[in-house]
């Protein structure tokens, strides 16, 4: 192992030795504060590492993995997304679980499994990065333990993400056996020189989409989705919302592009027809839920169609429109379960809708985060969500996909229903006996963090050159 | 400079009133007027300077890039059709803080902050000419103008608000749509990624892909017009929304549509819009009738007044696609007394409301012995609302249908004798609330000093419109208006 391999990989590297420790750690002394500071170090070391790593890219470490602007860019996301997401954590497991230690070891893992995934171009690695992911997120899911809904959701995930993998292995041994091929540019290649896809490797990638599909929670594969997201800690299921898919979904392009996927219309039309269906299914069943996190779940399903609408287009927009869009998502999403986190008391998560009737007269600043977050999501000009949705649009036009962007205009109509219900019942006035009776937390951290969400929030939607030419420029080298 | 000026002064007002509004509400509505008639004296102070000269059709230019990537740039400019609809937008505006000065007693900081938004969304939708910023301004007027219906406004708020905010999204999503296509048919032409109005004009394009954007772009502004059938939304709005929410709707909201068609539509795609121009007759013909009928029907005042707008707004539709400069010039004209005298309707219609706190017509009646000074100023309006000539309504819908005539005979007779229907569902307000029978006896002041300065700026405009015309008339004809 070089050097330039050793720094390239220093995030991980990092994060590892950062997991060890903390076992350690908690092992020799047990402490909320001190295992929660260093894992806030060991992210902090982790984002510093990417800056040495950035000299020597493009750098493969064959044949598993590689470095490059792409993977570097996500890398740094999902390394800040985590951080955000510690910062919310602390107060929320010093109020509740006795043993709340662990969850910090469990995150770091979670984290890496998700970096491994990022950097990764080699069906090896892809299948080990997918595991440490999930396996952490086992234990991460069904975490506290004392809650009712906190086991269903626990094992509801384990049982299905133990199947998906199971399809995504027999996916992967059919590609091999025609192509003999593990890594996806030889996969490319070997495709190439047949001229054609044949049914055996067809069926492979159908398999290992079932594999990619149930982790980003898309149609018809999203089943689990509102169940975890209720189920699950509120930092875990932001960061299954955001870390957990942004990951996968980064994978997937890094495989589509390496196939070639663009050149084989079936592929295409699988894709175009799941990111349809997600849209609406998400969209469709959200309309009626009266539960925040039910609500989040659903949309994030309809995001994740909107997302692969970009990555539809297939052009060279797309895949900017997708980077910016993720970027926009992922703060979106951890600001509006960062809102649910403070606004949920130690006995209680505040997640009716009723719980946030009336939130503008009671906490003006609360309310006007989340207003922000969910028009972000709604995609009202001033928001990151803005610009991420017209750069979408721009990227479907861009590549006449003119029943794909009608599919999506339809959609942002709906969504926009169930996102201006949710601000509309945040300033509406409460009638006698509507009050609440959560007594929001609303910790100092988490405060700030959501402060600082919502300055970047707005901040890309007002000025987001910088950040598209930072992602403009990444993406050159993926076409 | 100065547009970006008109802009900021909205908007730093926007935040100072919400932040002052929770320590004074008398300073959150002072700061709210008087940024607003800073802003109405710089327009004045801009009219007065280019009455005279009519050399150059653009009067101000201001570029700056935004997001070059895309090219997109903070482009404003300004010509006499976007001098007279923000001289429109800054005085009603002025009125809509005014005659909110004792209505609106809750949060008022908040609501300050939402009224002056909407007019700094109103007012970059005026001047921008960059479609990407167009778009922006478009969709940033409706969050705030969503709060001021779904927070001060009346029983049904809630639902009313969310109707409006799915038309109108829906409608400027596709308007998106059209943008980004001919975005890219202009790229492909030229190589040249703008979105500036400047170089998009004159896309040479398919007949097909033509069609299809005009589409894009006219349906989004006849949701906002409204026009029939998508004018479903407005009654709700307009009758659920506070005074000042109804003034701003009717007065400016509506007008944004008909400016588009003007700016947009016409300009950017003459052979397409020139086809459909029958059609867009039509649906103006059929708005005018229908909607008069409706509100010859009404019970409520507030829904009645808003009725009476999508009637008016047939007479904008039915003159802008009839392709000649007189129709042109009265369908700006129509715009802009549309805008008073509805807004003086819906005015009257709160300060009633606010004294004998009802809406139905049919508790209302015998009135004007109690209301002299309210009757009269509603007769005034209500006569300009029929098109009484020497007001200001008569000479726009005369010069609309004097334009239209040499379009189509037919539908300018259909669109005349919607007059008559104007004129009973007019008749039908004076005779409901202040005359006739009065089953109840109400003991209510009339006219306060305040609403009286309202009411008296109102009538002296109408007044000058309707004896006066020329100056707006010469500051609307130079424009390059498409002309078949």
């Amino acid at each position: 192992m070089s050097f330039a391999d050793f720094l390239s990989l220093g995030p991980l590297i990092t994060l590892c030795a950062a997991a060890v420790i903390a076992m350690l750690l908690v092992a020799a002394w047990r402490n909320h504060r001190i295992v929660y500071s260093f894992s806030l170090l060991a992210f902090g070391m982790a984002m510093a590492a990417v800056i040495p790593a950035i000299k020597y890219i493009p750098h493969p470490v064959p044949p598993l993995l590689v470095i490059d602007e792409f993977s570097l860019f996500n890398s740094g996301l999902i390394l800040v997304s985590g951080f955000i997401i510690l910062l919310l954590s602390f107060n929320y497991f010093e109020e509740r679980e006795e043993r709340k230690e662990e969850y910090y070891i469990l995150l770091i893992l979670a984290t890496i499994g998700a970096l491994v995934l990022v950097v990764s171009r080699h069906f090896m690695s892809l299948f080990l990065g997918l595991e440490i992911l999930s396996i952490s997120l086992y234990g991460l899911i069904a975490y506290l333990r004392a809650r009712e809904r906190s086991d269903e959701a626990g094992i509801k995930y384990l049982m299905l993400a133990a199947l998906s993998s199971a399809f995504l292995l027999f996916g992967m041994a059919l590609v091999y056996a025609f192509t003999g091929h593990m890594d996806f540019p030889g996969i490319g290649a070997a495709l190439r020189e047949a001229g054609y896809l044949p049914v055996s490797v067809m069926a492979g990638f159908g398999l290992m989409l079932i594999g990619v599909g149930f982790k980003l929670g898309i149609v018809p594969f999203h089943m689990w989705a509102p169940d975890i997201y209720e189920g699950a800690p509120l930092p875990v299921a932001a960061f299954i919302a955001t870390v957990s898919k942004g990951a996968m979904l980064v994978l997937l392009i890094r495989f589509y592009q390496d196939i070639h996927g663009n050149d084989y219309p079936m592929l295409w039309w699988i894709v175009a027809i799941i990111a349809v269906a997600s849209m609406f299914a998400g969209n469709w069943l959200a309309l009626t839920q009266q539960n925040i996190k039910r609500i989040l779940a659903y949309s994030s399903i309809a995001h994740m169609g909107y997302i692969l609408v970009a990555f539809l287009s297939g052009v060279q927009t797309g895949l900017e429109a997708l980077a910016f869009y993720l970027v926009a998502y992922f703060i979106t999403s951890i600001g509006a379960f960062g809102v649910v986190i403070v606004m949920s008391s130690s006995s209680q998560d505040a997640e009716t809708i009723a719980d946030y009737r009336g939130l503008f007269w009671r906490y003006p600043w609360v309310a006007t985060v989340f207003t922000a977050m969910l028009l972000s999501l709604a995609g009202i000009p001033l928001t990151a969500g803005f610009i991420g949705k017209f750069y979408v649009v721009l990227a479907g036009v861009d590549g006449h996909q003119w029943f794909l962007l009608f599919m999506l205009v339809i959609n942002s109509v709906i969504g926009l229903y169930y996102y201006i219900r949710l601000v509309a019942a945040m300033f509406a006035v409460p009638a006698k006996g509507q009050q609440t009776t959560v007594v929001p937390a609303l910790p100092m951290a988490g405060n700030i963090t959501l402060v600082i969400l919502t300055i970047l929030l707005i901040g890309l939607g007002v000025y987001p050159t910088a950040m598209m030419a930072l992602i403009q420029q990444m993406m050159r080298i993926l076409v | 400079m100065i547009l970006l000026v008109l802009i900021l002064i909205l908007f730093g007002a926007a935040l100072l009133s919400w932040v002052a509004g929770v320590k004074s509400h008398a300073a959150s509505r002072w700061i709210a007027l008087c940024s607003l008639l800073v802003n109405l004296g710089i327009i004045a102070g801009v009219w007065i300077e280019h009455s005279h000269s009519s050399s150059s059709r653009w009067w101000y230019q201001f570029r700056m890039d935004w997001v070059p990537h895309f090219g997109i740039s903070l482009h404003l400019a300004m010509d006499g059709l976007s001098m007279l609809m923000l001289a429109l937008t800054f005085f009603l505006g002025a009125l809509a803080v005014l005659i909110s000065w004792k209505e609106i007693q809750t949060r008022v900081g908040f609501f300050h902050f939402n009224l002056l938004f909407v007019l700094c969304g109103i007012t970059g939708v005026f001047l921008t000419m960059d479609l990407f910023l167009f778009y922006f301004f478009w969709e940033m007027m409706l969050i705030p103008m969503y709060f001021l219906i779904g927070i001060w406004g009346h029983e049904h708020r809630e639902y009313a608000a969310n109707k409006f905010f799915l038309f109108t999204q829906a409608g400027g999503l596709l308007m998106l749509l059209a943008i980004l296509g001919l975005y890219f048919i202009h790229k492909a032409n030229t190589n040249v990624y703008t979105f500036n109005y400047f170089d998009l004009l004159n896309t040479p394009m398919t007949p097909f892909m033509e069609r299809w954007l005009m589409l894009g772009f006219l349906i989004a502004f006849l949701v906002k017009l409204p026009a029939v059938p998508f004018h479903t939304w407005l009654p709700d709005a307009h009758t659920e929304a506070p005074t000042a929410g109804s003034v701003v709707l009717a007065g400016l909201l509506l007008k944004t549509g008909a400016y588009g068609i003007l700016r947009f539509v016409l300009p950017l795609f003459p052979a397409a819009a020139a086809e459909i121009a029958p059609v867009a007759m039509l649906l103006g013909v059929i708005g005018i009738l229908y909607g008069g009928m409706l509100a010859y029907a009404q019970t409520d005042l507030k829904r009645l007044i808003a009725y009476t707008s999508v009637s008016h707004m047939g007479f904008v539709l039915l003159g802008a696609f009839a392709f000649n400069e007189i129709a042109y010039q009265g369908v700006v004209m129509q715009m802009i007394t549309h805008g008073i005298s509805t807004g003086a309707l819906f005015i009257i219609a709160g300060a009633l409301y606010e004294r004998i706190h009802t809406r139905n017509l049919r508790q209302m009646g015998g009135l004007w012995l109690r209301l002299p000074m309210m009757g009269s100023a509603a007769m005034i309006f209500v006569m300009a609302s029929l098109g009484l000539p020497g007001l200001g309504n008569f000479v726009a819908e005369f010069l609309v249908l004097l334009g239209s005539w040499q379009a189509n005979h037919v539908l300018t007779i259909l669109a005349t004798i919607g007059l008559v229907v104007a004129t009973a569902y007019s008749l039908r307000i004076m005779q409901k609330v202040f005359f006739g029978p009065c089953d109840r006896q109400y003991a209510v002041p009339d006219l306060n000093g305040r609403e009286l300065v309202i009411i008296i700026a109102l009538v002296i405009v109408i007044c000058w419109l309707g004896f006066h015309p020329q100056p707006v008339l010469n500051t609307s004809q130079n424009i390059d208006y498409v002309v078949r």
